[in-house]
């Protein structure tokens, strides 16, 4: 049996611990927002926080997050940081066919967790290892930029 | 929200779910009674099926096959050589022979691990240049060939003063759609409904009457939500859903089958790869005399839609240039690879790379700078196309060629990078340009003959109206921008008309989500019936509209002479690239993209940048990163890093501006937007690249292997 907290609930699984993060999040806890693009930790579709951390949750076994807080889209649905991201996507004109969209919000506001206030350079490396095929990122990259404007200071560099 | 102009932006329909992830797309669902479908395919790229041994299969687990197929065991496309299940015959590496079916998804891996069959092995097709060699007429899928007398043009060639001959080639391109092909068939006592990913939810629905061999009312078919289809889920899902559907037939249970992306990467539809070969003749000064084109596309193992993406390539084969004494023939092969089909631009991307490739390096020959050169050429309306039709509406090309060359600075920076590359001897910078169109719609009659599209519209008592029609939103708009066309004819607010996930229960026949023909014919038909639900507005009353399509005869389409008017209407496009090349590594890097476009009308400013990003991201990585191979029939490439599609780091922020044109037979003026975007961006990377190390290619995609080749050969030469 794994303890874990799961979007600031403490849950436990007794899935096999050589599961898949991902899987056990989708499966046993029906949070779907957590999508599949690849499998292989190449697209960040699956992207989650694992202690705070931005990581790919195809890529994590189930044995590794006994204790660890773990937060989905589902998690910070309700937060003012989603609410800006959220209308700056939709201003931005970020989101096409949504497949990589929960996992680009994950990135999005881990990116700005770390700097409030990133240049449109360091905005295309943090959201680098999260692949989108409709929108050629420049959307995006609109969207993280408004959503570090209208955040002014909801982003704290921690 | 009421729209003044149809332009201004508003709110994407799908917003709220998508940016939360809470919208189920079709991964996301999960039944009582579900289980999951894999598949066993083909280990080989040709051969017979001598036996099949099927493991002892644990309670609850099911094996489905050919002989479970009610139907004609094939997938029904064009022609029928598709098998469902391949039972006699296998044709390429990953053709699925049989689906186990159960609860338990690793059970199910380990006992594919299992099944044994026994093959005679055949020799194999495994690539163009094989097939072209092969010269064999069963190898061919289809050919066409039109244009000016060979008899002719031999006589112009022995005038000229040089006859230039060149060979291109495309690889193959893989969609890379986010959301991996899945396909459900839920089981009910009287009727299957199949739930996916999907593009074209009659395809389908016709595919799975023929294959259960069924009613009308037993097969139902729903989009869900669609994460990215590129033209790779037109035809592919089609079989998928054959698959799902029988399985669910024979089990009673409903039936999941969804792809990972290794397999997705294998076994799905791909870009075809092309060989296109020029032959110019040119007069003392370097202008075109005569031109011919031969063309050969990758069918792989089934023809699926390579015959019409064949036409497409011809239609394009002379770019947006008037030449004179044009020649065209083109053949789709058989090889045993995985079949190829529908790609955003449908043979068009192929055959522009081409042609901007060879004008480009005429223009070279000529020594005229290659925009001037390609401007001597180009097509002004009156202007006949190289199939007889004619350019019947305005073009702006001039005007757009024009506006670039100012915002891009083009002359100025052209001799300030000479000036560089001089003193650089790492890093050489390059412009390049790219000219191009796109025939909205299907090609000729097939909208009138074969498509019949109907739209209609459902008013409810309390005044909301809802889109019944068959078009997937799959990210690109369709839901926002049909419903402003809607909610602006009967001046209803935005927010008042609806339009959810489709289901052939409830929806006609409006047709396929292909060939950017939802906006110009879909959109076209929707605004007809909003005006007559306008005018016949009852209040507290439900009602309903149905508007059928009518053909605008131009000058007819003659597919057997290729002849006539191949498309109503066509978009427009010039982009400039400038990139900077490192002589040591190979590597490109993108510097500045500029665009212009002329769509006729946009229905939304947004949604159309948004088409123009992502389509010139997909189309200038066909031409410099993203290449996929195959290897004795089997793909190379199966996972996304292998493959490498850009990431937010290869992309630049691009300049774009799109020229209003409106368009008399398309909702508020509006023609095809969606294929166009990518067409321009090969080409354009390809020239500047040229530009940049003054070498000439002959292929796309110009990786760093390719670079770094051609400059050894360039010292090779100097020495």
């Amino acid at each position: 049996m794994i303890k874990f907290t799961l979007n600031g609930r403490t849950v436990e699984t007794d899935a096999p611990v050589t599961g898949r993060l991902l899987d056990l999040l989708r499966d046993e806890f029906e949070l779907i927002g957590t999508k599949e693009g690849c499998g292989e930790g190449e697209c960040g579709a699956c992207s989650v926080f694992v202690n705070n951390l931005l990581q790919n949750s195809c890529l994590i076994p189930i044995g590794s997050i006994a204790g660890a807080d773990i937060q989905t889209i589902e998690g910070i649905m309700e937060t003012e940081q989603f609410k800006v991201l959220d209308e700056s996507y939709s201003i931005a004109g970020g989101v096409q066919c949504g497949y990589c969209i929960p996992g680009m919000i994950m990135a999005s506001d881990a990116l700005l967790s770390k700097n409030p206030h990133p240049s449109e350079a360091e905005i295309r490396e943090g959201i680098s290892g999260n692949l989108c095929r409709c929108t050629g990122y420049n959307m995006i990259v609109d969207a993280i930029n408004l959503a570090a404007k209208k955040g002014d200071g909801l982003w704290k560099r921690k | 929200m009421s729209l003044k102009d149809i332009s201004t932006s508003v709110p994407k329909k799908d917003h709220k779910g998508k940016v939360s992830g809470q919208l189920p797309y079709i991964s996301d669902v999960k039944l009582d009674n579900m289980v999951y479908g894999v598949l066993y395919r083909s280990p080989i790229a040709y051969g017979k099926i001598i036996s099949i041994q099927l493991p002892n299969l644990p309670e609850g687990y099911e094996a489905v096959g050919a002989e479970h197929i009610p139907g004609p065991n094939y997938v029904k496309i064009i022609k029928e050589d598709q098998p469902i299940f391949a039972d006699e015959w296998v044709n390429y590496i990953g053709e699925p022979i049989l689906m186990l079916v159960g609860k338990d998804l690793n059970i199910l891996y380990s006992l594919l691990h299992d099944v044994k069959v026994e093959f005679e092995e055949h020799q194999a097709v495994y690539n163009l240049d094989e097939a072209i060699k092969q010269e064999s007429a069963s190898g061919v899928m289809a050919s066409y060939e039109f244009g000016e007398s060979l008899e002719n043009i031999s006589a112009i060639e022995q005038g000229a003063h040089q006859i230039i001959e060149e060979e291109y080639e495309t690889g193959y391109q893989e969609h890379v759609y986010l959301e991996p092909q899945g396909m459900l068939a839920i089981y009910k006592e009287d009727e299957i409904v199949v739930q996916g990913s999907m593009q074209c939810l009659y395809y389908i629905k016709n595919a799975l009457l023929s294959a259960l061999a069924c009613g009308d009312d037993e097969v139902r078919v729903v989009q869900s939500p669609t994460g990215g289809g590129f033209g790779g889920k037109e035809d592919y899902p089609s079989m998928m859903a054959c698959h799902v559907a029988v399985a669910a037939k024979v089990t009673k249970k409903s039936v999941m089958l969804v792809f990972d992306r290794s397999e997705d990467m294998e076994v799905t539809t791909k870009r075809h790869p092309a060989k296109l070969k020029y032959r110019t003749a040119l007069d003392r000064e370097g202008n075109i005399l005569s031109m011919c084109v031969d063309l050969f596309l990758d069918g792989g193992a089934n023809e699926g839609l390579s015959s019409v993406v064949l036409q497409r390539s011809l239609l394009n084969s002379a770019g947006v240039y008037k030449i004179p004494h044009f020649h065209a023939k083109g053949y789709v092969l058989k090889t045993n690879t995985v079949p190829n089909g529908a790609f955003r631009g449908f043979g068009a991307p192929q055959s522009f790379s081409g042609i901007e490739s060879h004008i480009g390096h005429l223009s070279k020959l000529a020594n005229i700078d290659p925009l001037e050169y390609k401007r001597k050429y180009l097509v002004k309306q009156g202007d006949l196309t190289i199939t007889k039709g004619k350019f019947h509406d305005p073009i702006l090309m001039e005007e757009m060629i024009d506006d670039l060359l100012y915002t891009s600075e083009y002359k100025k920076k052209k001799e300030k990078f000479q000036r560089l590359n001089q003193q650089d001897q790492r890093y050489k910078k390059g412009m390049g340009t790219s000219l191009f169109l796109h025939g909205c719609g299907f090609t000729g009659s097939g909208e009138r003959d074969h498509i019949k599209a109907t739209v209609k519209l459902v008013k409810s008592k309390d005044g909301k109206v809802s889109l019944n029609i068959s078009n997937s939103d799959m990210g690109q708009g369709i839901f926002t921008t049909l419903c402003k066309i809607v909610a602006k004819e009967l001046d209803l607010p935005y927010e008042e008309i609806l339009y959810p996930y489709p289901d052939t229960k409830t929806v006609p026949d409006s047709g396929p989500t292909v060939a950017s023909r939802t906006t110009m014919i879909v959109g076209k038909l929707l605004e007809r019936a909003a005006k007559k639900l306008k005018a016949q507005w009852q209040i507290g009353v439900e009602q309903e509209v149905v508007e059928h399509y009518i053909h605008r005869e131009m000058i007819p389409w003659d597919e057997k002479t290729f002849t006539g008017d191949a498309y109503p209407a066509y978009s427009w496009g010039v982009n400039i690239v400038e990139v900077e090349v490192d002589m040591l590594t190979g590597n490109v890097k993108l510097e500045k993209v500029y665009a212009n476009y002329e769509v006729g009308k946009v229905i939304d400013e947004r949604i159309m940048k948004g088409q123009i990003d992502g389509g010139l991201a997909q189309g200038l990585a066909y031409g410099y990163l993203e290449k996929m191979t195959s290897k004795q029939g089997r793909i190379q490439q199966k996972s996304i890093s292998d493959y490498g599609p850009p990431t937010s780091l290869d992309v630049v922020s691009i300049e774009s501006k799109v020229f209003d044109n409106p368009y008399a037979d398309g909702p508020y003026g509006a023609k095809g937007a969606g294929e166009l975007t990518l067409i321009g961006g090969a080409p354009a990377v390809q020239a500047a690249i040229e530009d940049a190390l003054q070498i000439s290619y002959q292929q796309i995609p110009i990786t760093p292997e390719v670079i770094i080749e051609s400059l050894w050969m360039k010292e090779g030469e100097r020495d």
